[in-house]
């Protein structure tokens, strides 16, 4: 693995991560000293799952160039992928338990109906929609985490890319793609329980274990994730192809006459993060217990973009910084927990005005500090560099 | 035809009438007044109401028919006074003498009454001495009915309408006897022709006669209003019944049902065989179930142990052991089902028995609906007329901005809600209307003018050829904006009045009508095309502009300020915004959210239409607007997958036009 | 000799403005060409149309040996066919090392995938450092190509577009901006590069072109107006008529 000696970052990012799994365990209610409360693990982990995908994000946009607004309802189709599985599978139990009082056992049809009707009675169905076929198999629905969100990006990007439209109309196609799909999934006959959505995905069907058990699973499991995401993605970008994805992003035209296809490589990484960031929303629903059409609002995809700037794009690291401080502040500040600021004549509830700051924060990083947080670090390197050379 | 049937009702009702000529009633009652010491025969109309005392004072729905017929048929002058004042609850009878007055109240013990005869008073009187008529709402209604003779023949016109108006919210057979009998003291053109449209609705729905039916029916042909269809389409409603192959049944076919087929199912069928007593009922699951579950014996079930029986093969199995032993009824075999099926026919009838009738009425409908169906494209032409020219007004200053100066404007639909809320503040100040959005408009321009202003000198034009960026700065507004309208106009709707001039809307018939703010905003929306040429192709600025649009350097380089243009461009276009905010908020609820709602439609619309044209916006919110409506029309149920359904239209589109309708070629493309 | 190009009847036009005009044009392999004309004449365009970057409204352009038509192709391409090109601007990666653009100008798979396996071979590298030495670019493989001069730029372009070992080559003004012993060199390389392959120079310099010593397409209105050596265009009263502005 020659790659991670020429980029040192790799190792130092894999090094900490691990070391933060570690130390977020020993500190778990399960398997620790009670320190961190299970609903934090579960929102650390579903923070790493945001650092996934804000590296997929950096990966088709910080490299490539696309400015993707709808990265996010990839990220929600692989929720809703694993979330189908885990609530028939979990309904199932529910309903094979209930039953196994009944006079006389179950047959197929009525487990199947009792399930249909637990699922589907608050949509007013009573029939199990076709997509839901594969639903009672795991490893069929874990394929398709990754199959269709690929799937979707793979079409919606050979159209787009096939005829030629690039920068903002790019972006607005996406965010139009993206609320389509939101549109449409807020339907109660999606075959996706409308804007109810999926819900007690935190429960594992069969599984015994306790809540705080199963919360470190999963954040074991981002971890894992991110850091082998990570890793791929600094090797895919280590070499020629990352030159290529960087030539696009700085002069398309010049890439083509080149004698590179400039689609091909914008449709491949466009679907391959889009399979990044299924795999970043299975894991992320699970622990938020819950999805629904509003989690894919082209918002959140408006939002990925923010932590990705914020952090620094174009590199891969800065994207996980950005993600993880934009999403932990604000959930501090919009989740009641900052402290009101009392001005005398008028008093600051963070609650009102987060979205404020955030938004002008954002424009100021735009403005004065384009390459983001990842920036600070260039100065340091650089600062240290200098030293070096005296 | 109509007319030999009017006269003929005409004698029906002059028969009717001399039934209680006053004379004879006169004579009744001083009959019975020798009989009746207490009683004091003060009127014809006293008389009328004292002959049904009883009745009247019973205040029984069942039995007070008579007593009401006795009143509205006295032919009396005071008898439509009763009729109301008893429907009003306003009928005392004195307990000393038993008769009828007109009550009014006092305090809450004190009542003064009047004679029904001439009005005059006659004192006041302890409420213990008078009891109160109270007819219950059955009997008012009857009263109601029994008055709208009246009604129709009052003098003045209004009650006339009104009276009509009721017939029409409530049509009977008796409606149609008294408004034939007004039709010809009838005066007023107007009312004659309402009141003989109508005698001709209820003719179709209540005359006895079939023939006079069928003429009224071939009348409507070709009518739009919803009465004619309201009346029309019960007479062809259907029932669905099953009869033996081979007879025939005695009402008028509409259409023989096809086994098998989407809507009618074998399992439908054979329902609607059972409940008509032509087959058993079929013993279904539930029903199988219970029965084995009533008899599990020991953990068996007709032998067979309970733990087997989890298929429905299974089930059926100890079913039928079951039935074997006579414990449970036998099931219905497949071959019986499938015979009692072969053996009969299955048709939807109409309700209505007259086939003459049914079928004038299909006829009637069908030409109607023709006609309905054309009619209905006007209106969805006009509807999307109106959607596109409120997308346009919307995209309109977002796509100069696009066009000029390559950036994208996310803000945009916070510069639309800013307008609206500009609009709504100015309410607050001048209550009135008309002239509060005369003010409103000018400074919805100046305030997002200046807003526009401030956000290209302060970001925008720090990210000239950085346009993603520029995306996502103005992105950053956008939401800090939102929140900040949240902040201080809070989450609620606010109110945008439009003036009363601009209340209601044109009707054409009964299927088209366009409201008249929508007639506004779309010539809100020529005004801005006009005014937008104008700066175009004849002012400095315009020219500046169109240099500046298709060579910023070269047009640099000829003493044009680029960067003035920029900014006046995008306050012009921010401007925009805003009056078209104070347009969207007339007829939208104003919310902290409103940009957001249209904001992806405007980019669409630019987006197809193509940029830097103001012609190509024109094209894209007429067909954003029109396709919306069509798919709309297509699957009216469901806005949502409408919206679904065009933005993935648009995907396809942009693959047959990548630049738009009106795309710009050449090195002006900027490749 | 073999024809390699050949663009006959070629027209197209922009809003109503005909920026090329029937236009004919013609070299073989191995060919030094160099096409001047005044502003406007429809050099850049010519060249977007034979790079594919413009359809035209008609005509033919007929490719190689096998006469194949660019006109259906797109513009990678007709860059993997074996048409380079350097713009008037250079256009280099300027985030990028001089050696990376080097490596993914390197005649080498272009698939995505194949790309992605990609790692440099021995031999790939010693390419990418003769081509350095070729373009002077020798210590320089490490910086970024955003710091190196204007004229350093060029010669890495000119060096990318020889890493791509083309049969033909577009270049547009590559001696613009550059001092005297850098226009030397880069004449040099040209003519070097013209023994292996078709060479095509857009020049608006006649100094340079001189330099050359070449044969001259002129072009006028989006046609040809002369071709010939350049005493021979020079003494052509068009030319002369269209250089002087009569």
């Amino acid at each position: 693995m020659s790659f991670i000696q020429r980029n040192p970052s790799v190792l130092i990012f894999l090094s900490i991560l691990a070391m933060f799994t570690l130390g977020v365990t020993l500190m778990s209610e399960a398997f620790g000293s009670a320190i961190i409360s299970t609903s934090f693990v579960k929102t650390l982990g579903k923070t790493l799952c945001l650092a996934l995908i804000a590296i997929a994000m950096d990966l088709v946009w910080g490299y490539c160039g696309i400015l993707s607004l709808g990265h996010f309802a990839f990220f929600g189709l692989g929720g809703y992928m694993i979330g189908m599985w885990l609530m028939y599978a979990r309904t199932q139990e529910i309903v094979i338990t209930s039953l196994a009082d009944a006079p006389l056992p179950p047959t197929a049809n009525e487990i199947s109906d009792a399930i249909t009707n637990q699922i589907f009675g608050v949509v007013g169905s009573d029939q199990l929609p076709a997509i839901w076929m594969f639903a009672d198999t795991l490893w069929i629905q874990l394929a398709l985490v990754v199959l269709v969100p690929g799937l979707l990006a793979l079409i919606f990007g050979w159209l787009a890319f096939r005829s030629r439209v690039t920068g903002v109309y790019l972006s607005i196609l996406t965010q139009a793609m993206t609320l389509a799909l939101a549109l449409y999934l807020f339907q109660n006959d999606s075959g996706l329980r409308g804007n109810n959505g999926l819900s007690g995905l935190q429960n594992i069907p069969n599984v015994t274990a306790p809540q705080p058990v199963v919360s470190i699973w999963f954040f074991w499991a981002s971890a894992a994730a991110l850091g082998l995401g990570y890793l791929v993605s600094a090797w895919l970008v280590s070499g020629k192809f990352g030159s290529i994805l960087r030539g696009i992003r700085d002069n398309e035209a010049r890439v083509r006459f080149l004698g590179y296809s400039v689609e091909h490589y914008k449709l491949v990484v466009f679907t391959l993060t889009a399979c990044i960031a299924g795999i970043a929303g299975a894991l992320y629903y699970p622990q938020a217990g819950i999805i629904n059409p509003a989690e894919i609002a082209p918002i959140a995809s408006i939002y990925l973009a923010v932590w990705v700037a914020i952090g620094g794009r174009g590199r891969l690291y800065g994207a996980v910084i950005g993600a993880i401080f934009v999403s932990l502040v604000s959930s501090w500040f919009t989740g009641g927990q900052a402290p009101d600021v009392n001005l005398g004549f008028y008093t600051v509830k963070w609650v009102d005005w987060w979205l404020i700051v955030l938004g002008l924060s954002f424009v100021l990083v735009t403005l004065f500090a384009p390459k983001g947080i990842g920036g600070l670090v260039d100065i340091a390197t650089n600062r240290l560099r200098k030293e070096d050379k005296v | 035809m109509s007319r030999l049937s009017l006269d003929r009702d005409f004698s029906k009702m002059t028969l009717r009438l001399p039934l209680f000529p006053p004379l004879i009633l006169a004579g009744v009652i001083f009959l019975a007044a020798l009989f009746t010491s207490s009683f004091v025969s003060a009127s014809p109309i006293q008389d009328v109401l004292q002959t049904q005392s009883d009745v009247i004072v019973k205040s029984s729905r069942k039995t007070i028919g008579p007593a009401i017929d006795a009143v509205a048929n006295s032919g009396l002058p005071q008898a439509q006074d009763v009729l109301q004042a008893w429907q009003a609850k306003e009928m005392w009878q004195r307990k000393s003498d038993g008769l009828f007055f007109r009550g009014e109240k006092i305090d809450s013990k004190t009542y003064r009454l009047f004679d029904f005869e001439n009005g005059s008073e006659i004192g006041e009187f302890a409420k213990s001495d008078l009891k109160q008529i109270k007819p219950n709402s059955g009997i008012r209604a009857l009263l109601g009915i029994a008055l709208v003779q009246f009604q129709l023949s009052d003098p003045d016109p209004q009650k006339r309408l009104d009276a009509l108006t009721s017939i029409e919210r409530d049509p009977n057979a008796d409606a149609l006897f008294a408004l034939r009998a007004s039709i010809s003291g009838e005066t007023d053109d107007e009312i004659l022709r309402q009141k003989s449209r109508l005698e001709r609705l209820l003719t179709i729905s209540f005359d006895d006669d079939d023939a006079a039916r069928v003429s009224a029916i071939a009348g409507f042909k070709g009518d739009l209003g919803l009465d004619v269809r309201a009346t029309l389409n019960p007479l062809l409603e259907t029932k669905r019944i099953a009869y033996p192959t081979g007879e025939t049944p005695s009402q008028t076919i509409a259409n023989e049902l096809e086994l098998g087929s989407n809507d009618f199912s074998k399992a439908t069928a054979y329902a609607l065989l059972v409940e008509n007593g032509f087959a058993d009922a079929k013993i279904d699951v539930d029903t199988i179930k219970s029965a084995l579950i009533e008899n599990i014996r020991g953990g068996n079930v007709a032998d067979i142990p309970v733990h087997t029986l989890s298929t429905d093969a299974q089930r059926l199995a100890a079913y039928d052991s079951l039935a074997a032993t006579g414990a449970v009824a036998p099931r219905v075999t497949d071959a019986q089902f499938e015979t009692a099926l072969e053996n009969h026919s299955f048709a939807d009838v109409y309700i209505e028995p007259s086939a003459a009738v049914t079928s004038a009425a299909k006829d009637a409908i069908d030409a109607i609906e023709t006609k309905v169906a054309f009619n209905q494209f006007l209106d969805l032409t006009l509807d999307g007329l109106s959607l596109a020219s409120i997308y346009f007004l919307a995209a309109i200053g977002l796509a100069i901005t696009f066009g000029v100066m390559g950036v994208i404007n996310m803000a945009h639909g916070e510069f639309i809600m800013m307008g609206a809320y500009t609009g709504f503040v100015v309410q607050q100040i001048i209550p009135n209307h008309t002239v509060s959005i005369i003010v409103a408009i000018p400074l919805a321009f100046a305030v997002t003018f200046a807003a526009g202003v401030a956000m290209e000198r302060l970001v925008i034009r720090k990210l000239y050829h950085r346009p993603l960026e520029t995306l996502l700065a103005t992105f950053g507004i956008s939401i800090a904006l939102q929140q900040l309208a949240k902040n201080i106009f809070g989450t609620q709707a606010r109110p945008l009045t439009s003036p009363a001039w601009l209340d209601g809307a044109m009707v054409v018939n009964d299927v088209v009508s366009i409201s008249y703010i929508r007639i506004a905003i779309f010539v809100l929306a020529l005004i801005f095309l006009g005014v937008f040429l104008f700066i175009m192709k004849r002012t400095r600025l315009g020219l500046e502009t169109r240099a500046v649009t298709q060579n910023r350097t070269m047009a640099s380089s000829m003493g044009i300020n680029p960067d003035r243009v920029n900014m006046l461009t995008f306050g012009l276009g921010s401007g925009i915004a805003g009056i078209a905010g104070v347009a969207i908020g007339l007829f939208a609820k104003v919310t902290s959210e409103l940009g957001g709602d249209y904001i992806v439609q405007s980019f669409m619309t630019v987006v197809v239409g193509g940029v830097g044209n103001i012609w190509g916006t024109l094209a894209g919110a007429a067909m954003i607007g029109f396709l919306q409506k069509g798919i709309e029309w297509f699957n009216p149920a469901n806005t949502l997958a409408a919206q679904t359904y065009m933005i993935i239209f648009i995907i396809l589109f942009i693959q047959i036009r990548p630049r738009g309708i009106v795309a710009l070629k050449g090195r002006a493309a900027g490749d | 000799m073999n024809r390699l190009l050949e663009v006959s009847g070629v027209s197209v036009s922009f809003d109503g403005f005909k920026a090329i005009n029937n236009l004919s044009f013609a070299i073989n392999s191995a060919e030094l060409r160099a096409v001047i004309g005044p502003n406007g004449a429809g050099k850049t365009t010519f060249m977007d149309i034979v790079t594919g970057k413009t359809k035209p409204d008609e005509g033919r352009v007929i490719w190689g040996d096998d006469s194949v038509s660019l006109l259906g192709l797109s513009e990678a391409q007709i860059a993997k066919a074996g048409v380079g090109r350097k713009f008037q601007k250079p256009t280099v990666f300027e985030d990028q090392t001089v050696k990376e653009n080097l490596i993914m100008s390197l005649k080498n798979q272009r698939g995505p995938f194949s790309v992605l396996f990609y790692r440099p071979s021995k031999s790939d590298l010693e390419k990418v450092d003769d081509l350095a030495l070729e373009i002077g670019l020798s210590d320089q493989l490490n910086r970024l190509a955003g710091e190196l001069s204007h004229g350093q730029k060029q010669w890495l372009e000119i060096g990318m577009l020889l890493a791509q070992e083309p049969k033909l080559m577009l270049v547009d003004e590559p001696a613009a901006g550059m001092t005297l012993a850098e226009r030397e060199h880069t004449t040099d390389l040209l003519v070097r590069a013209a023994k292996t392959c078709a060479v095509v120079v857009v020049e608006h310099d006649m100094d340079f072109v001189r330099r050359l010593d070449c044969k001259v397409t002129v072009l006028h209105e989006g046609s040809v107006l002369a071709e010939g050596s350049l005493d021979h265009v020079t003494a052509n009263q068009d030319v002369i008529d269209v250089y002087l502005g009569r």
